[in-house]
């Protein structure tokens, strides 16, 4: 079976900064994957590259078959790739429903329509609705995005990445910054969409239960660096892992 | 939901109304019409120019300049083309406009205050143009010798050059038209992707819209419908002068828009019509007018920063 995701050997420097250092990842069709790895790791670096946010120094990055290292992010969208921030990126004067709404005509290949018609307006309004319901926004979906709670920015965030249909699903720290009931929220939505809807996940994640609870790999980096890659309990048995998180004791 | 429907039916209710009934109420106040005619033009040129502003997200300070070469292009069409007023206006959008979309290429990815300062820079190359050109463009003194020409309807003519309440309609319709087209596009898929740039480009990006491409429309676009409105400030006119360039012009579409309020639809007619009547009545007394405008701008940004139409609207609303 062919790999939905490969990265071949990236790097990328800045400058003398080698933020991501010849890094190889496999990920499967229906496969949740999570990357660890302590502050400064190039996790964020590694993200950019596999979205388009900038093209990597070296290496390639090959996408359900086809080389993808030099296109641009639209391109990748098109292609199935959608993602969500460490830092939530919403509309924040926009409505839920107007949010989505966005999404879901481009993902319809409205963007550049000066109108509307009668089946593609149901068939944009029906989306919407899929996705309130999927993520559990459907009470709130007439709000300003920017006046919810931090779970529920984070929500309509993952809802909209969703309406793009992807084939792989990119989570930048969806629990970063939330209290105890919000991480669980969110934790429970990636959950659904994984077991339920069989999306191909990769996401970043500090949380360590949030990681062990859902991922099916884990690929920890270090200093740019791929320091360890296979099953939770193979990681968690990791010497060099736990070096790498607690400080070595030689 | 219901209550806020209602209002915007009742809003567009009044401003059709008042603006349809100007030659009856406005010699009543000591208004004339020609005043009224200078409100729709630049509130037009304000609505396009908050196409950009306030609803992409993006700043240009050199929005006189297309506004000077739809004036300019209506002008010379009529001066030595033809004596056909729709020709004129559409010279003067091809001109503006077309020059507006060659140059929104070389622009596009440019972001924020280099934006803005780039199209400083070209309108003041086209202020230069027009001020140098002598024997084209009149230089300094402007552009004379043309007037608006009869309507031809075909079945009848419209006498737009002598009677000037049937201007006053002619600009009202032209400016219907505009801003019902610019209504359309905002509320359309498309318009919606550039709401989506304002708020937030990355997000955008990521959503697949391709953002450069979408910024050159809504630039271009603004700029027609710009150089619309520097076109029927030439008929108004029947004169076009280096100053229709220039950035301060430039300024003053920035200031109404932003006093009028720039993420209403209607706030900058309303920002245009309360500068250009402050501009009229203190003019008359002083020759230091732009300094009260001034303060009054810096009055309204202060305490009004959604504008005057925004407070408005947020009054209402509570």
């Amino acid at each position: 079976m062919s790999n939905m995701l490969e990265v071949k050997g990236v790097s990328k420097h800045f400058g003398s900064l080698r933020a991501v250092e010849n890094v190889s990842l496999m990920v499967a069709p229906g496969e949740l994957r999570a990357i660890i790895g302590p502050n400064g790791a190039g996790k964020t670096t590694f993200f950019n590259l596999i979205s388009g946010f900038f093209p990597p120094t070296s290496g390639d990055i090959v996408f359900d078959g086809e080389v993808i290292t030099q296109l641009p992010v639209a391109a990748r969208v098109a292609r199935g790739m959608a993602r969500t921030f460490q830092i939530t990126e919403i509309f924040p004067e926009l409505t839920v429903r107007e949010n989505i709404r966005i999404g879901a005509e481009s993902a319809a290949g409205l963007r550049l329509n000066f109108w509307r018609t009668r089946a593609e307006a149901a068939q944009v309004e029906a989306a919407i609705d899929e996705m309130l319901t999927l993520t559990g926004l459907t009470a709130q979906a007439d709000r300003l995005v920017g006046e919810m709670s931090h779970g529920d920015q984070r929500a309509a965030e993952i809802a909209m990445a969703l309406t793009l249909k992807p084939r792989l699903l990119l989570l930048d720290e969806p629990t970063a910054g939330m209290g105890e009931h919000e991480t669980y929220q969110i934790a429970g939505l990636i959950h659904r969409l994984h077991k339920n809807s069989s999306y191909t996940i990769v996401l970043i994640e500090h949380d360590m239960r949030v990681v062990f609870n859902l991922a099916d790999r884990i690929t920890v980096l270090d200093q740019g660096k791929l320091l360890a890659d296979g099953t939770p309990k193979e990681i968690a048995d990791d010497p060099h892992v736990q070096a790498a998180y607690l400080g070595s004791a030689e | 939901m219901s209550g806020g429907f209602d209002r915007r039916w009742l809003q567009l209710l009044v401003i059709w109304a008042v603006l349809l009934a100007v030659p009856f109420w406005l010699p009543l106040v000591g208004g004339y019409t020609a005043l009224a005619g200078r409100v729709l033009v630049l509130g037009l040129a304000a609505m396009s120019f908050n196409i950009l502003l306030g609803f992409t997200g993006v700043m240009s300070f050199g929005h006189a300049a297309y506004f000077g070469l739809g004036a300019y292009g209506a002008g010379l069409t009529l001066k030595f083309l033809a004596a056909s007023t729709p020709l004129a206006m559409l010279m003067g959008v091809l001109l503006g406009g077309g020059l507006g979309a060659l140059f929104g290429l070389l622009i596009v990815r440019r972001r924020g205050v280099y934006f803005a300062m780039v199209t400083v820079a070209f309108g003041q190359v086209a202020f230069y143009v027009a001020y140098s050109w002598n024997d084209f463009t009149g230089g300094y003194d402007g552009l004379r010798g043309f007037s608006r020409a009869p309507l031809n309807l075909g079945f009848t003519m419209i006498d737009i050059t002598n009677n000037s309440t049937a201007f006053y309609y002619f600009l009202l319709v032209v400016f219907a038209v505009a801003v019902g087209l610019q209504a359309l596009l905002l509320a359309s898929p498309f318009g919606r992707t550039l709401l989506a740039i304002r708020e937030n480009e990355r997000r955008a990006r990521f959503l697949g819209i391709p953002i450069e491409r979408h910024i050159w429309l809504s630039f271009s676009i603004s700029c027609c419908f710009t150089a619309l409105a520097g076109s029927l400030y030439a008929l108004l006119n029947n004169f076009a002068d280096p100053m229709g360039l220039h950035y301060s012009l430039s300024g003053e579409i920035v200031i109404m828009t932003v006093m009028g309020g720039m993420r209403a639809f209607w706030g900058p007619l309303l920002g245009a019509a309360v500068f250009v009547v402050l501009q009229d009545y203190i003019s008359s007394m002083t020759v230091n007018w732009m300094s009260f405008i001034g303060l009054i701008f810096v009055l309204v940004v202060l305490f009004f920063p959604r504008g005057l139409l925004g407070m408005l609207q947020r009054r209402n609303a509570a």
